[in-house]
């Protein structure tokens, strides 16, 4: 009876959403708007190549840092619920030879590839998000390969409310600076190299760390049995 | 200009399908994963429709490259996507984690019995699956 | 060119969906929503999206799948039957 009132609840919804499909793509209502505008004026304003970055840190800046607040209150939270275990717990048994020689390995150039994401985050896709989440994966794998040596999690909230406060910092600057808080600083230099778009660099590199001291912290406590 | 008005049409239908599948999942499955995992679907669906409303005839995508004249497709649904991704695993762990801890305190994730074991534990009684206050005579 | 590969990404996408809710094994399904989220950062980047591609790459298909499999390993449900 579940399964039956469940289907018929889902065959309507379904009809509903055809009904929305044949007047939003075929007569598109959605064209232009703030999005228009923020593609003309974004190169002059902000100076960064990829604008979905000039837009996440220079005009929604602040909804990054709520994002960020939602990501450190979901990592404390899971602290809470999953932190409380006995010093004398046994740790699994050690990965055979293929797996730590791999994470050894690995450990480098994982390194290398997320801080390469995060650094051209405005000049190619990628950035913090993404480059934060190869970098937390770089920190998992030896974990997995040797669970004897844990990730030390009182440097890994050091690192997270320092690249928090960093982020807070900058923001701050520019609203002494410039009137306007998280206002793009430092000018805007030439579109397209490494050391452009003012201020947008060192924000992206303060959400990287942190997101990725986040989620290795996250994915740690959630290893530990 | 037709292949983009068939883009939109087959990414809109997979779109469509991905948010069926997980309401279905929502609405049908007893198992506190399975509910989780169809919420993910959801949440994938959702993640897809925006970023299809995003999508113009003949735009490129919304990085600047030396000498390039074509139009751009939106960036503000890019930007809200890539913030939703992110806040979704934050409260797909946090919803895990949970389920941890009910698991470990009452030994299952049948959403039923586990609606009948808080009942009697809080000294409430079911009725039509409802937990509802036991008048004390 | 571009039409067929959406259409391609698209099937396997949606049937990976189906498999996560029809499969019996629990890590089975893990595995089909991460071949889901691959499928569907290959589509973002179709709708000229690849920050979007980028980051359901490695926050989709990675770490929410490590997430979902840390969590079954914990409650015991590797290879138990729904």
């Amino acid at each position: 009876m579940t399964v039956f009132s469940g289907v018929i609840f889902t065959i309507g919804l379904g009809v509903l959403l055809i009904a929305v499909m044949k007047s939003l793509i075929l007569e598109q209502v959605l064209t232009g708007g703030i999005g228009s505008i923020i593609l003309e004026q974004a190169p002059t304003e902000v100076g960064s190549a990829n604008i979905v970055s000039s837009v996440l840190l220079a005009y929604r800046g602040l909804d990054t840092l709520g994002e960020l607040t939602v990501l450190f209150v979901a990592a404390t939270a899971i602290g809470l619920v999953l932190g409380q275990r006995s010093p004398d717990t046994k740790h699994d048994s050690e990965a055979g030879f293929i797996l730590r020689s791999a994470a050894d390995l690995l450990f480098p150039f994982m390194i290398m590839l997320g801080a390469y994401i995060i650094l051209h985050g405005h000049i190619t896709p990628g950035g913090g998000f993404q480059g934060g989440a190869i970098l937390a994966a770089a920190f998992f794998i030896p974990i997995l390969a040797s669970p004897a040596s844990p990730l030390n999690h009182k440097v890994s909230s050091l690192i997270e409310g320092l690249a928090g406060t960093a982020f807070i910092l900058i923001g701050l600057f520019a609203l002494v600076g410039k009137g306007y808080f998280l206002a793009p600083l430092f000018g805007t230099g030439d579109i397209g190299a490494l050391f452009s778009a003012g201020s947008l660099p060192l924000l992206y590199l303060a959400v990287g760390l942190k997101v990725g001291s986040e989620l290795a912290g996250l994915l740690a406590r959630l290893q530990e049995v | 200009m037709t292949e983009t008005i068939g883009i939109q049409l087959v990414s809109y239908s997979g779109a469509m399908g991905l948010i069926l599948l997980g309401i279905f999942a929502l609405v049908n499955y007893e198992h506190l994963i399975r509910v989780i995992f169809g919420l993910i679907l959801l949440e994938a669906g959702v993640n897809l429709f925006l970023i299809t409303l995003a999508y113009r005839a003949d735009a490129v995508a919304p990085i600047m490259i030396e000498g390039q004249t074509a139009a751009m497709v939106d960036p503000i649904p890019h930007a809200l996507v890539l913030t939703a991704i992110v806040i979704g695993v934050a409260v797909q762990a946090l919803a895990l984690a949970l389920v941890i801890k009910t698991y470990q305190k009452y030994g299952t994730l049948n959403t039923r019995i586990l609606a009948q074991r808080i009942a009697e534990e809080s000294g409430t009684r079911m009725i039509e699956g409802i937990p509802t206050e036991v008048k004390k005579v | 060119m571009l039409f067929g590969i959406a259409l391609i990404s698209i099937i396997i996408m949606l049937g990976s969906a189906f498999a996560v809710l029809f499969f019996e094994n629990y890590l089975a399904s893990v595995v089909a929503l991460s071949v889901m989220s691959l499928a569907l950062s290959v589509l973002f980047v179709v709708l000229q999206a690849p920050d979007v591609a980028l980051t359901e790459a490695a926050v989709g298909a990675g770490v929410s799948s490590v997430i979902l499999a840390l969590t079954l390993r914990r409650i015991g449900l590797w290879q138990d039957k729904s």
